[in-house]
């Protein structure tokens, strides 16, 4: 993707140079293969560590919330939806932003790549003509088709564009249909479920959970002052390893984003025991499309279905 | 092997409420098991871990002095969880006490020199302790001239008020209570902030004289400069620090300042010390 | 030193027989990640792992574990006396852990075991296990246990060392704690004179293996408050990326952090210790809402301070670090531990620079 790390860097040189922000926020190489690292830069000679391809998982937005410069940001479709719901929720002001475009092809799932790879990965080639990724490693090199190694949330995109920028790195990219991606596909699968098998899929999702907090960390959404579990007074959640507490955790934070994630996927890239907590979040976007025609962030006007009521409402339980 | 995790079981045996705002309350606690009292065995300026079963434990200033014997006291201010519940607990409730824990204040040292106490606020509780001590029939003629320097908002904010007085009728000590304003046209003593105190009535710093401070940080902030003025050297200057604790033997890994634990290399520190450390209180 | 043979048949018997005396626990492949596990009868380590993701400190040191216990029923007579629960430490035996690993306890233990104050659960908890370890002939890309004063072969703080030799183990007997497992086990086949020639030989090869290394000949001459200081030049870029999650501190062999806390259920109290991270705000924030530490850049500092720098100055001992590359791997925004490391090593306090290598 040197295109598009070169029109990163010339767009951030050029924003520096002529004092439109006092920083940019993008991802340099990471120190391992498929990990990029969010980093920002404050002067052109940083911009040079800037880069772009498959491996830039973390979303961005999630580094903006209440910063007071003017920032240049990089961002994609997803990241650029969390930024319009951080403008809608007052997080940070659109005209602070010089958001900087990148029409999206989806990142690469590591732990997919990890689980293929025979033995440790050395390094990562991504070929853009061929659309392949070749790993290899110590006796070992292999090459796949991109397309099936995506992150689950990226093979199932609909909006790979950014909704909101101020420049694009390149033109736009073709969208998927909802009908092409079926984003809801798993979704639908444990709504089939019989209430014992959804209490057993769930239980056997989370039993690895080690309550490191890095899937509400790593959430632009989580930006409370003091999440609901670190509460002591009064003290709703138990902190030690009870499974109750567990769940409670991972629904009420999965509530708490009804109507706000985009499907970023960041939770589940940085889970360090693989758990695929976007089986919650999914759930809830389905509704929010389904009940109120509503998709999180797709523009900076309107606040989230959950956030509002109106009288004529038709649910009657408020009233 | 002795487990450092154990309370020792207290019954609560007297609580006065202290000052005007009932924020401060002060818990005379008597073991249940008298052999525990020799156990716990402490020096002023250590502290103890305060632990009622069920809610959860606070590191607390041990305000009673190793010379009062049959019990020992905890004078505490109503903020998070555990105190606010201690504060709605009754005389003759059960709970339990780890420690003692911590530094104390360099006795040894202090021995032959003259002692300023420089005190504000609830933070007053290890500094009873240390008065007391210091002023024991056994001890007075350890130390040379004793100063105590203590301050708060108003007449009604002071702790130990009776104590006071009668500290402040003997000729061993002076003593130099200030409140930073009142209108009740009876105050006797000094009004103004403790700095400005300090800077009237504290001896010189010679190299016979040591200084404890305990207190809000802005008292400490503002009080630190006037020690340079009157010629305190930073290892004169003794300090005691509150950071949040958790097992209060040096394990449990949050309290530090670099590498030195506030529980158990701590509480006590000099000036000359922390200046070596990160500011991390 | 006693080197044993045991032919991998023997191996899965052996385990068999120790079933009855230890709890035996290893490494199981789930879902896509393999971890330490009690094995059920029958169930055997899977011993070609590469490593673990949560490394198996829980086995001595549980991220949740019962401390006290006390009655909260009035009519009880040690109502609300808090008293250790009844446990039983029975023999455990941590089958295939690796170097790095097993060196790890040996470090946590300077904070458990100390001249003023013991553990009892974690002491009791050690004292009870069996470290057989498994030499490492196939290293990561991330690790960098040999600069960081363990290595593939290392013997620190294990019962027993196996090397794997292709249809059978070598094993180096280590302790007497060792020596009792093997012969429980029934492994007493002494290997040939040559055995020792070839487990050096593998340890060789092992460590040329290693691709990553950290520099820390000068941490310990660095001044503190230097290091502490450069927040321009390391802290605050380094800790942008930074999303305070625990991850590092949860899958770290050595982190040994822990937070108390009280819970009831009925009519008992009790009291709990869990995991806790410097990464956390509430780690140190005062029931007042001061907080010493109240910015990522503070929090990220205490961490690599603490590893890199203040366990130096306090052991005296090297880092407090194994090189086990798991934070490495598993930071989701890619906080590298070589790096900093080599950061602070290299930080000229002159200049306010330091060499910049990722390993």
């Amino acid at each position: 993707m040197k295109s598009y790390t070169d029109k990163i860097k010339e767009i951030a040189k050029r924003l520096l140079k002529e004092d439109k922000v006092d920083m940019v926020i993008g991802y340099r190489k990471g120190t391992v293969p498929l990990m990029h690292q969010p980093f920002f830069a404050t002067s052109e000679g940083e911009v040079d560590s800037f880069v772009w391809d498959s491996n830039c998982g973390l979303n961005l937005a999630n580094y903006i919330t209440d910063r007071k410069e003017r920032i240049g940001i990089v961002a994609t479709g997803c990241n650029s939806r969390n930024i319009a719901v951080h403008v809608v929720e007052g997080k940070i002001q659109r005209d602070q932003l010089y958001i900087i475009g990148v029409p999206c092809q989806g990142m690469v799932d590591r732990h997919k790549l990890a689980a293929m790879a025979e033995g440790n990965i050395a390094s990562v080639e991504e070929d853009e003509d061929k659309g392949t990724i070749t790993i290899s490693g110590q006796g070992f090199s292999k090459s796949v088709d991109k397309a099936e190694v995506l992150q689950e949330n990226c093979s199932i995109c609909v909006h790979r564009n950014p909704v909101l920028y101020d420049e694009l790195v390149a033109d736009e990219v073709t969208e998927q249909t909802r009908e092409q991606a079926d984003p809801y596909a798993r979704v639908r699968e444990i709504e089939a479920m019989s209430p014992d098998d959804k209490w057993a899929y769930f239980d056997d999702l989370l039993s690895d959970c080690i309550r490191c907090y890095a899937c509400r960390n790593a959430c632009p959404l989580c930006y409370c002052p003091q999440c609901f579990v670190d509460e002591s007074n009064p003290q709703w959640v138990g902190k030690s390893v009870d499974p109750t507490d567990i769940r409670t955790f991972h629904l009420l934070r999965a509530y708490h984003c009804a109507g706000r994630c985009t499907d970023c996927g960041a939770c589940v890239r940085s889970c360090p025991v693989g758990i695929n907590v976007r089986d919650f979040t999914k759930k809830l976007e389905k509704d929010c499309l389904e009940l109120y025609g509503w998709e999180a962030g797709l523009n900076t006007e309107q606040r989230p279905p959950l956030d509002t009521y109106k009288p004529e409402d038709p649910e009657d339980f408020i009233k | 092997m002795v487990n450092p995790y154990i309370p020792y079981p207290v019954r609560i045996d007297e609580i006065k409420t202290e000052t005007e705002d009932k924020s401060l309350k002060t818990f005379k606690f008597v073991f249940l098991n008298p052999e525990d009292e020799e156990k716990f065995a402490y020096r002023a300026g250590q502290f103890a871990e305060l632990s009622i079963p069920g809610l959860g434990e606070i590191p607390i200033g041990i305000a009673s002095s190793p010379v009062e014997k049959g019990f020992v006291k905890f004078t505490i201010f109503k903020t998070g969880k555990v105190t606010s519940y201690l504060h709605s607990m009754k005389e003759g409730d059960i709970m339990g006490i780890r420690g003692p824990l911590g530094n104390w204040y360099p006795w040894d040292l202090l021995e032959g020199k003259n002692v300023v106490i420089i005190g504000g606020g609830f933070a007053f509780t290890t500094l009873r302790s240390s008065i007391i001590y210091m002023l024991d029939p056994e001890n007075r003629k350890k130390f040379k001239d004793i100063h105590v320097i203590y301050g708060a908002r108003s007449p009604g904010m002071l702790l130990y008020k009776e104590e006071l007085e009668q500290w402040a009728a003997r000729d061993d000590l002076n003593m130099h209570i200030t409140v930073d304003g009142t209108d009740d046209p009876e105050w006797k003593h000094h009004t103004g902030f403790v700095p400005t105190i300090t800077e009237q009535e504290a001896p010189a710093g010679t190299e016979d004289t040591y200084a404890i401070v305990c207190g809000p940080p802005v008292m400490i902030k503002f009080t630190q400069p006037v020690l340079d003025k009157l010629g305190y050297t930073d290892d004169r200057i003794i300090m005691s620090l509150e950071n949040r604790m958790k097992c209060g033997i040096g394990m449990c890994g949050r309290c530090n300042i670099g590498k030195e634990f506030v529980c158990k290399d701590g509480p006590v520190f000099t000036l000359r010390q922390l200046n070596q450390t990160p500011k991390e209180y | 030193m006693k080197v044993i043979k045991i032919d991998k048949n023997e191996w899965a018997s052996g385990l068999e027989k120790l079933r009855s005396a230890y709890e035996l626990i290893g490494p199981v492949k789930e879902k896509f990640y393999h971890a330490f596990q009690s094995l059920e009868s029958g169930q055997q380590p899977d011993m070609d792992y590469i490593n673990t993701r949560v490394s198996p400190k829980y086995v001595i040191y549980p991220q949740s574990e019962l401390i006290l216990e006390c009655s909260l029923n009035e009519n009880d007579e040690d109502y609300k006396i808090y008293k250790e629960p009844e446990k039983e430490y029975t023999p455990k035996a941590i089958l295939g852990i690796r170097p790095c690993d097993a060196d790890s306890f040996s470090l946590v233990r300077r904070n458990f075991d100390t001249e003023e104050y013991k553990d009892p659960y974690w002491l009791r908890a050690y004292a009870s296990t069996t470290f057989v370890g498994l030499a490492c002939d196939q290293p990561c890309p991330t690790c960098f246990c040999s600069s960081a004063g363990s290595g593939p072969y290392s013997d620190n703080n294990l019962d027993i060392l196996l090397a794997d030799n292709g249809d059978h183990y070598l094993a180096r007997v280590l302790t007497e704690k060792g020596k009792k497992l093997a012969s429980a086990a029934g492994w007493s086949q002494e290997a040939g004179d040559e055995a020792d020639q070839q487990i050096e030989q593998k340890k060789q090869e092992a460590e040329s293996a290693i691709q990553s290394s950290v520099k820390t000949d000068k941490l310990a001459s660095q001044s503190l408050l230097d290091l502490y200081d450069a927040t321009n030049a390391i802290w605050e870029k380094e800790a942008f990326s930074c999303i305070n999650c625990g991850t590092c501190t949860f899958v770290c062999p050595t982190c040994w952090c822990f937070d108390v806390q009280d819970e009831v259920a009925g009519k008992k109290g009790y009291r709990i210790r869990n995991w806790d991270s410097c990464m956390y705000p509430l780690f140190t924030m005062h029931a007042s809402g001061h907080n010493p530490r109240g910015t990522k850049v503070d929090r990220l500092r205490q961490r690599f301070m603490h590893k890199l720098k203040y366990y130096v100055d306090k052991y005296e001992n090297g880092i407090q670090c194994t090189g086990c590359g798991r934070c490495v791997q598993l930071c989701p925004v890619n906080i590298d531990i070589r790096r900093i490391c080599n950061m602070l090593n290299s930080y000229d306090p002159e200049s306010c620079t330091c060499e910049v290598t990722a390993s």
